[in-house]
């Protein structure tokens, strides 16, 4: 176990390397002066020389990488014009917010597609299944954007159940019940479109795993037919719907971006957006990295969760 | 055109779907020669003006432009951006997947590892990392989710294309001196066309959201230029005070998405084959009973008798007879064989018993299973799962398939005993490794924390047996047990099984196509022929002296009794399809001896003393009369 996560960890690097490069050639992609473009309105002579002298803007593309690659491997994402902070602390702390959504927000869509699936599946052409699956269209059709504008007018205005927006109230204390109050309505909107993504998946995947010979044998052995569905064609199925969600927690991470926005969230997502509009470069790419690393690590988990549900691919 | 047409015939969503999408398009499409207003023309005085105000009927927004006319004119741009996304990620992608699928090798291997890079990351974040590099605006944000979404296409296409690069008619283009462009134009590419259509109908949706998520954040069309996204972004400042303005847009792209979504799902489902068999279809916990009579008084005797069983299989409008008015009787001590080629019936038979036939497709369409007396056709489930493992267990063939996969042998072991009785947990791993050691298992404490992929063929065997015998059950089916073992296991097993027979008084019933198992094992045998029992009787008389010509066949393919396993396809001819049975005796398209009279109506089981036999004209028999 412990030789399958680290060889798991070690094939991490390359995609990793290969992620910044790939940021480092779009970056690249910026037409006319990169240090006037990076640097936007902020473009004082001081600050463009210091930007050619920190990305060594003369050398040629490969040196270039390898210089900008040492620096931010000694943590050095560069600085944010627009903030004046160092890129990195911005990003961390932005980050934690955007955790919090898009954790909330993962664990939610999990639990309840892959419950959603499965009874659809267990109920195939039911009442039950029918009312899942138009439920599902829809939430996979609607902008996830505009549910959470809905949402903050039926919950937040008309019925008051929740705040409009925000992190943390603006007065009163920051604990956990006002974060959660904060938080109900951008994780649900947040979760829509992965919960029916996953519902639908879960839902194909059992129906391909019932039709299986052990499923037989399970009912020949006089197992109830609940534990029959949750217990034995769930588990089975679940080596197929582990990777959706891997993947999934890659749009929810993705989708959190325009959540945030109409929630007002604090999160990164909201600090890219703010960033691109104002051409502050570097803060974009460093979130970019830090974003997409942190989801490569959560997919060696979700490897790493399989491999423990299936004891055929542990070595 | 047919083609759509039977895909609308059958999904009627896809059909609303499809006609919605149109009626979008064409509205956008005529919105040049429609009286609008000017979307672009500002007018501070009409400000939030409510829906079905005059000369506006969707009210109008924050400068007083006209709502109808701006959606009709953000629709249009909407949907041209998410079309011209999807064709370029289509195109590029497609290209991409093809020139490495085709060329494969180095080429191959450095491509798809760049895809994977750019599958590694969080879909949007991509998007923005361009949008970022090139700036905002409308093109740029196409661009984006075109680049985005051109990996997907790619890996696509790939896979596609590296199966037909293999293919007879590639080969044959190279040999005939084609170069290896003019190959992908004139062979590799009108073959890969229609997954590429079905690709781009599938995410083109998803391309319009994304494209309008990107104007909503102000990152694609500018002012005053307007799609659906950045509508509702500029509307989203007075969505508390004027809802409507970003209701409008919001609906629109609900509209359309959902209606792509739905025609995409449409197009899937026309196109996937199992879909249209019945393939995906979920087995029920029990099968479906439509007895067409009522059941047929009892008048075997035995633990565990069948009389008359009909079971069927309902595959759209075919009726396909699996089983076709079968009998048999097990009493305790006894061993009956039922022998058959594959599709005579014999496993249905078996499964028909506590109703875990496949269903759909299986429905038990008459006649009654009695186990000690007690009708088991049509019973409630409880009744059913009561009886299942705890009075009649089951043996299956090929136990790497019937084990489930991802637990421990002991753990499929404790829930077979604790789904009948009540107790705990550590009691019952006990008496898994008692049962381990039953079946002569060595090292049972050691074996009970394997995983089924762990173990050998015959040791699988075994725990398939103790996990039959789990809960000391009094009949036992065993539907081909032995078939997917050598010999030397094989002969064990069927040695264990007879052991367990004697020393538990258990009724068996054993499944096979194997003469030879059926000598050692069985007192009694019954022969299956299309759905049928064509011969029954003691063993060794019908081995004797077989009086059907089908067994006659069968048992002149066993030269030596017990030698292993022999085909019984070593007859010539195949058993008729179960759907298009013929008149009279199924058999006689294969048998020698058929006369006219054999294809002339329905041929009755003939008993006589212990045995019986459903021909007109059986071998070595003292001379009968014909009719009756
Ligand atoms: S009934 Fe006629 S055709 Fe059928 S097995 Fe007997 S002899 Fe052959």
């Amino acid at each position: 176990m412990g030789g399958y996560i680290l060889r798991r960890l070690l094939s991490a690097v390359p995609v990793l390397l290969g992620i910044t490069v790939i940021v480092f050639l779009i970056m690249a992609l910026i037409p006319g002066d990169p240090a006037t473009a990076i640097l936007g309105s902020y473009a004082t002579p001081e600050n463009v020389a210091r930007i050619n002298r920190e990305l060594g803007l003369d050398a040629p593309l490969w040196r270039q990488y390898l210089i900008w690659l040492g620096n931010m491997l000694q943590g050095d994402f560069g600085q944010s014009f627009a903030l004046n902070r160092p890129v990195l602390d911005e990003v961390l702390e932005r980050f934690g917010a955007t955790l919090i959504l898009a954790g909330t927000a993962f664990v939610l869509c999990s639990l309840l597609g892959v419950i959603a699936g499965t009874i659809s599946a267990a109920n195939q052409y039911g009442w039950a299944d029918k009312a899942i699956t138009f439920t599902v269209l829809l939430g996979i059709s609607i902008p996830s954007f505009f549910l959470g504008m809905m949402m903050i007018l039926l919950f937040a205005v008309r019925l008051r159940w929740f705040p409009v927006s925000g992190m943390w109230p603006i007065y009163g204390a920051r604990d956990a019940a006002a974060l959660i109050s904060h938080l109900a309505m951008p994780a649900i909107a947040l979760a829509v479109v992965a919960t029916g993504v996953i519902a639908r998946l879960s839902r194909s995947a059992l129906l391909e795993v019932l039709r299986q010979d052990f499923i037989r044998t399970a009912r020949a052995k006089g197992v109830h037919e609940r534990s029959v569905i949750w217990r034995h064609a769930l588990r089975a199925a679940m080596v197929s719907i582990l990777p959706v969600l891997g993947i999934q927690a890659g749009f929810v991470l993705s989708g959190a971006v325009y959540i945030e926005i109409v929630f007002q969230w604090p999160g990164i997502g909201r600090m890219l957006v703010d960033a691109i509009l104002r051409r502050d470069i570097l803060l974009v790419q460093g979130g970019v990295i830090v974003v997409a690393a942190c989801y490569v690590f959560f997919n060696i988990i979700v490897d790493v969760a399989q491999s423990l549900l299936d004891p055929r691919i542990r070595t | 055109m047919t083609g759509a047409f039977f895909l609308f015939s059958r999904n009627r969503l896809a059909l609303v779907g499809g006609i919605v999408l149109c009626l979008v398009v064409l509205l956008v499409l005529a919105a040049p020669i429609l009286p609008l207003t000017d979307p672009d023309v500002t007018n501070t005085a009409n400000r939030y003006l409510p829906p079905l105000s005059e000369g506006a009927l969707l009210g109008t927004d924050h400068l007083g432009r006209d709502l109808l006319s701006r959606l009709l004119w953000g629709t249009r741009l909407s949907l041209a951006v998410g079309f011209a996304a999807a064709a370029i990620a289509a195109t590029i992608g497609a290209a991409i997947g093809v020139i490495a699928g085709f060329y494969g090798g180095r080429l191959d291997n450095v491509i798809m590892r760049g895809v994977d890079m750019l599958m590694a990351f969080p879909y949007i974040l991509l998007a923005l990392a361009i949008v970022a590099a090139l700036g905002p605006g409308l093109l740029n944000a196409l661009i984006a989710v075109a680049a985005v979404n051109v990996p997907f296409f790619a890996r696509n296409i790939r896979g596609i294309t590296v199966g037909l690069a293999h293919k007879e008619f590639v080969d044959a283009a190279r040999l005939s001196g084609l170069s290896r462009p003019q190959i992908i134009l004139t062979e590799i590419l009108p073959n890969v066309l229609p997954v590429i259509v079905i690709a781009m109908s599938t995410t083109i949706g998803w391309m319009i959201l994304e494209t309008a998520g990107l104007s909503f954040l102000g990152l694609g069309s500018q002012p005053p230029q307007a799609d659906l996204g950045s509508m509702l972004g500029e509307a989203r400042a007075a969505l508390i005070s004027h809802p409507h303005t970003s209701v409008v847009p919001g609906v629109m792209i609900l509209i359309i998405v959902m209606s792509i979504n739905l025609l995409g799902d449409g197009i899937r489902d026309a196109l996937d084959p199992r879909l249209k068999s019945g393939a995906l279809s979920r087995p029920m916990a029990a099968t479906r009973v439509r007895r067409q009579a009522p059941a047929p008084e009892p008048n075997l005797e035995g633990i565990l008798t069948v009389e008359g069983l009909e079971t069927e299989f309902h595959v759209g409008p075919r009726k396909l007879r699996a089983v076709g008015g079968v009998s048999l009787s097990v009493k305790p001590g006894e061993c009956i064989g039922i022998i058959g080629e594959s599709g005579s019936g014999k496993s249905v038979t078996a499964l028909s018993v506590t109703g875990l036939v496949a269903s759909p497709p299986g429905v038990i369409t008459g006649g009654a299973v009695r186990y000690r007396g007690d009708d088991l056709i049509g019973a409630p489930y409880e009744r059913l799962r009561a009886v299942r493992g705890r009075e009649i267990a089951y043996i299956f063939q090929d136990p790497l398939a019937t084990l489930h996969p991802l637990y421990r042998v002991g753990d499929q072991l404790v829930e077979a005993i604790k789904a009948h009785q009540k107790i705990g947990t550590e009691e019952a791993r006990g008496k898994a490794v008692e049962l381990l050691r039953d079946v002569r298992i060595p090292n049972p404490e050691r074996r009970i924390s394997d995983y089924p992929h762990e173990m050998s063929g015959g040791m699988r065997q075994r725990v398939g047996i103790a996990m039959a015998l789990a809960n000391d059950p009094e009949v036992i089916i065993a539907d081909e047990p032995t078939t997917a073992l050598d010999v030397t296991v094989q002969a064990q097993i069927l040695s264990l099984l007879d052991d367990l027979r004697r020393s538990r008084d258990l009724a068996i019933i054993f499944i096979t196509h194997d003469f030879g198992v059926v000598a050692q094992l069985c007192d009694r045998v019954a022969v299956m022929y299309a759905g049928k029992v064509v011969e029954e009787g003691p063993t060794k008389a019908v081995l004797a002296a077989p009086r059907h010509p089908y067994t006659a066949r069968l048992i002149a393919c066993v030269p030596e009794l017990g030698g292993g396993r022999r085909r019984l396809e070593a007859i010539p001819g195949l058993p008729p399809a179960v759907d298009r049975l013929p008149e009279g005796c199924a058999f006689a398209e294969r048998c020698n001896k058929a006369r006219s009279a054999c294809r002339e109506g329905h041929i009755p089981l003939a008993q006589e003393g212990d045995r019986a036999v459903r021909c007109l004209f059986p071998e070595e028999a003292p001379a009968r009369e014909a009719a009756e």
